[in-house]
């Protein structure tokens, strides 16, 4: 990459106000640093993918209002966090996590193990009881 | 208490952090130099495991590897700490503060306040130096940022006990032993020939293979899985390429400044050259970008559109073992 072609598309990167150093070949062959604005190819992918957890925030907020599944899987994708992540913080086996997506079983989860799903979503148990806005 | 300590932004953060904190002990080590001696091009192809609802690919080895093997090659020993008690972590870190030694930390990503919130993800292996302290809040070196930021205690408590894949327990780490003089040389040599090795390895999930296998796929993901899903696969492969602090072209033109640095330091004009090839190796690899987010971005592109992607992809595998083939020679 030469170092004037370094991307400045002014994307996602600036309205953060913050720059990536690349590496670019200046006029004399020299390797150089140059801070970039931002990439619009890859800020469309990562926009794309942030759409896509947009998506199934939406998709999980409706089953979970049509009493279909419980709050936590919605409140997991919000987190942007996969049942990895969230079983790690939970200290809890992944498959009694996906118990308790089930509404039935969230229904008689005791305050204490409510008040570690709260305490890992930065929310209130009356929050995480409730999502109708 | 604060140190004199010189932040300077590097293109990824475990380079940036390993170059600041050398710098830092006197010892003149470049970002790209720490990168290609810790042998830091990679590519892995891990189709069973799932990073953001995509298959994973890697242009850089297991997080803390190159950190590891940069060390080892130059004879630096490093003192590592893990903890289970957050309190713990806290007070040893404070002391190594007191001593006036600046100190690396593994963080998760995801609640760094500093970060905008698009690239906060649950990504466990990041690296930042903390160089000091005053009253509740420590100041931080994060290599990936313009200037020097800070974080309060419990800000600080919160990205160091970050929980999933990769999750730092704490660990922070600082070089307590350094040779009268880094062997550069040797420690060149070895480096270039593990990376060839790497790049050129029988498997067929890394290196040229691991590309190769990457491209098949690639064909076949229309078919399979649907246009929407594949859209999102290239997605995350290009931003695996271009986004995670590599420098662009998936660490390509990081390893070009390496090898620029290699041709003068070891006397040999004919690394300038493999400089310039992987430099326009690299400017291919963003061309591939380019056409990969010229799919996912109409959806209703044309249908062979992914077989022109794939087939570029395979230009530089072949591009590649032709390029690491010769190093090899070149180096032995």
């Amino acid at each position: 990459m030469d170092i004037k072609d370094v991307p400045q598309d002014v994307g996602g990167l600036a309205n953060a106000n913050m720059k990536e150093l690349c590496y670019a070949v200046d006029k004399d062959g020299k390797y150089a640093t140059k801070l970039s604005d931002g990439w619009d190819v890859k800020t469309l992918a990562l926009n794309k993918s942030l759409e896509l957890i947009e998506e199934r925030i939406q998709e999980f907020k409706t089953q979970c209002l049509n009493g279909e599944i419980s709050t936590i899987p919605y409140y997991m994708e919000l987190n942007r966090m996969d049942l990895t992540v969230l079983a790690d913080y939970m200290n809890k086996w992944k498959w009694t996590l996906k118990r308790h997506f089930k509404p039935s079983v969230f229904k008689k989860l005791s305050e204490k193990t409510l008040q570690k799903y709260a305490d890992t979503f930065n929310i209130s148990i009356a929050q995480l009881k409730d999502i109708t806005p | 208490m604060e140190i004199d300590f010189k932040h300077k932004q590097s293109a990824h953060c475990e380079n940036g952090v390993i170059s600041n904190l050398l710098i830092h002990n006197g010892y003149n080590v470049s970002e790209p130099l720490a990168f290609g001696i810790g042998s830091g091009l990679f590519f892995v192809y891990l189709p069973f495991l799932k990073v953001n609802l995509a298959p994973a690919i890697s242009f850089r080895p297991m997080p803390g590897i190159i950190f590891k093997r940069l060390c080892k090659r130059l004879d630096i020993k490093i003192k590592r700490q893990k903890f289970r008690n957050p309190t713990a972590a806290k007070t040893t870190l404070d002391q190594m503060l007191q001593k006036n030694i600046p100190v690396g930390l593994q963080v998760g990503v995801y609640n760094l306040t500093y970060f905008p919130d698009e690239y906060r993800f649950h990504f466990n292996a990041h690296n930042l130096v903390v160089y000091g302290k005053k009253n509740d809040t420590y100041l931080i070196s994060d290599p990936i940022m313009e200037h020097v930021t800070t974080l309060t205690t419990p800000e600080l408590e919160k990205v160091r006990f970050a929980k999933g894949t990769f999750a730092p327990k704490g660990q922070m780490y600082y070089p307590i032993y350094f040779p009268e003089k880094l062997p550069l040389e040797k420690a060149i040599k070895k480096a270039i020939k593990a990376t060839c090795r790497d790049m050129l390895a029988p498997i067929p999930l890394v290196g040229v293979k691991g590309m190769r296998t990457v491209a098949k796929a690639i064909k076949k993901w229309p078919k399979k899985i649907g246009v929407k899903k594949t859209n999102h696969y290239l997605g995350q492969i290009v931003r695996m390429q271009e986004e995670i602090g590599t420098g662009g072209g998936g660490f390509r033109f990081i390893y070009g400044a390496f090898l620029q640095e290699v041709a003068e330091i070891l006397n040999k004009p004919i690394f300038e050259e493999f400089s310039k090839e992987i430099t326009a190796i690299g400017d291919l690899w963003r061309d591939f970008a380019i056409d990969a987010s010229r799919l996912y971005k109409n959806r209703s592109s044309e249908s062979d559109g992914y077989e022109k992607v794939a087939n570029k992809l395979l230009i530089l595998a072949d591009k590649e073992e032709d390029f690491f083939k010769r190093l090899k020679k070149a180096i032995a």
